[in-house]
């Protein structure tokens, strides 16, 4: 049996990056098994029969495994509870008569599109520059040609849990991308096939993270905001991957002349 | 993740820091970089906690009585002495010790306006943050106590402006003078839990910004900094306490 619950949310409304934005209360009985987005359905379904504007907020597969959602909740990227995406918070997670404050992402990088949806583009940008391998087309290499150390491979699958959320940088106190960043390489990086291009997907991406991002001064913060828990330890690794691209600058060594 | 392949006006990423700096040589690329900086700020880093860490035994001295201390004083101003001439070497510490300061300080500048300018607009909620620490919360103003404090220190027992009992070369005499009076005294101890507390994240952040990390010694890590700034700062209080207390007169 599900209770219901009673609960004031203290969400952020403003119409566009240009507009001015403010908090706006709402009052909403919702039942503990519900998700907290789809809390935030029943809120918008209400607004929706008053003729008032839904509130925007992101997100898509509602199983934690897209990236989309994001919203800061109680001052925590994702809400109080570890190792989850908004979507797979419950509300269980909250009590009767608690006060839940819900904000954007707030960053340079993360430009505000409405209410609480952010324009994560500064990501995309970050893999074009390099968070892919380049392989020939043609048949299909035969299986377990090439050999991946089970170490490695199980490295570079917690890298790779990484969705995209940007919670990394939401959580961050410097709104750093680093975590994100250092994810998108080391999954990479870890494998064989990652290597022919290692130093200049490096060097490309933190170059292109930086455009974007504030830097790195090791809080661990976005760690802990992580949804699929991906540790600083990849932070430390692209560190050091960073000054052996700077120190080969593949880019120009007997390529290209300079200037 | 979301997808945005397509750059529409108004859609795409934003300008926020500028593109990278090109250069011909890769040290100055390199140092351009954020990544680059916290590397710079990590190997000064290593050098200045060598620093703090030789002032502090060389400073134990102390409690072998004045000969001992003004001799060791002394001693390193002939450092490697005939071969090369007296106060040559104490000086090219100095010049170390200064470049490695300015660096430390330009990249923590310059990193403190990159992160101001990555999040214009703050969380308009307080934000319950989960691994933060004390220490690394306040990196940027223990590192201003301690750079006050170094401008301070030299005033006081190495150039004697702010020290009325100041005799140029009588070292111990210096310390004794100053540390007797208990309000002097106390600017060094808070200076010095300043500097233990900078020591504690700064410790630790060495190792992530040079990536030093295997799992044969990163639960090691936090230990070392704790360690170290337990060490340097605690004995550096020990020195006023021991004058007020009457151990060293």
């Amino acid at each position: 049996m599900s209770t219901t619950l009673n609960l004031k949310l203290k969400v952020w409304r403003q119409e566009s990056a240009n507009d001015v934005g403010a908090f706006e209360y709402y009052d909403v009985a919702v039942a503990d098994d519900a998700s907290f987005l789809e809390m935030l359905d029943y809120v918008n379904e209400g607004l929706i029969l008053d003729d008032r504007e839904p509130i925007a907020f992101d997100h898509d597969c509602r199983e934690g495994i897209c990236g989309s959602c994001s919203l800061m909740i109680d001052g925590q990227a994702h809400g109080p509870q570890k190792g989850t995406a908004t979507c797979q918070l419950f509300m269980r997670k909250f009590s009767d008569g608690d006060e839940i404050v819900v904000e954007p992402w707030r960053a340079a990088g993360f430009p505000l599109v409405k209410d609480l949806a952010v324009n994560r583009a500064a990501f995309d940008r970050i893999i074009e520059a390099g968070g892919y391998i380049s392989v020939n087309t043609g048949a299909a290499p035969d299986a377990n040609i090439t050999l991946v150390p089970k170490e490695a491979a199980d490295a570079a699958m917690d890298a790779a849990a990484c969705i995209g959320c940007g919670a990394c940088v939401a959580a961050c106190p410097n709104s750093a991308g680093n975590l994100f960043t250092a994810a998108k390489l080391q999954h990479l990086n870890l494998l064989p096939q990652g290597q022919p291009e290692r130093l200049a997907r490096t060097e490309a991406m933190v170059d292109k993270m930086e455009e974007f991002f504030g830097s790195c001064t090791n809080h661990g913060e976005c760690q802990e905001a992580c949804p699929k828990e991906i540790s600083v330890d990849f932070i430390a690794m692209m560190n050091r991957d960073y000054l052996k691209a700077k120190l080969a600058n593949r880019k120009r060594s007997g390529q290209k002349k300079f200037g | 993740m979301t997808q945005a392949t397509e750059s529409r006006p108004g859609a795409d990423a934003p300008e926020v820091n500028g593109p990278p700096k090109q250069s011909r040589f890769w040290i100055v690329e390199f140092y351009s970089s954020a990544i680059g900086k916290k590397w710079v700020m990590a190997l000064t880093g290593i050098g200045l906690m060598g620093f703090v860490l030789v002032h502090m035994v060389g400073n134990l001295k102390m409690f072998l009585g004045r000969t001992e201390f003004d001799h060791y004083a002394e001693s390193l101003r002939t450092l490697l002495y005939p071969i090369f001439p007296h106060g040559v070497v104490l000086w090219i510490f100095r010049i170390g010790l200064i470049v490695m300061f300015g660096l430390h300080i330009s990249s923590a500048y310059t990193l403190t306006r990159m992160n101001n300018r990555a999040r214009p607009i703050k969380y308009q909620s307080p934000r319950d943050y989960v691994a933060v620490t004390f220490a690394s919360r306040t990196m940027r103003w223990t590192g201003i106590i301690i750079g006050l404090y170094l401008i301070f220190h030299l005033a006081d027992l190495t150039w004697g402006f702010a020290n009325p009992d100041y005799v140029r070369g009588a070292a111990y005499d210096n310390l004794v003078a100053s540390f007797e009076r208990w309000p002097i005294a106390i600017i060094y101890i808070l200076a010095n839990i300043a500097l233990g507390i900078h020591l504690f994240h700064g410790g630790w952040s060495i190792f992530q910004s040079t990536g030093m990390n295997n799992p044969r010694y990163n639960s090691a890590r936090r230990g070392f900094a704790a360690g170290f700034a337990i060490l340097v700062a605690g004995i550096n209080c020990l020195f006023p306490i021991a004058v007020l207390a009457g151990v060293v007169h």
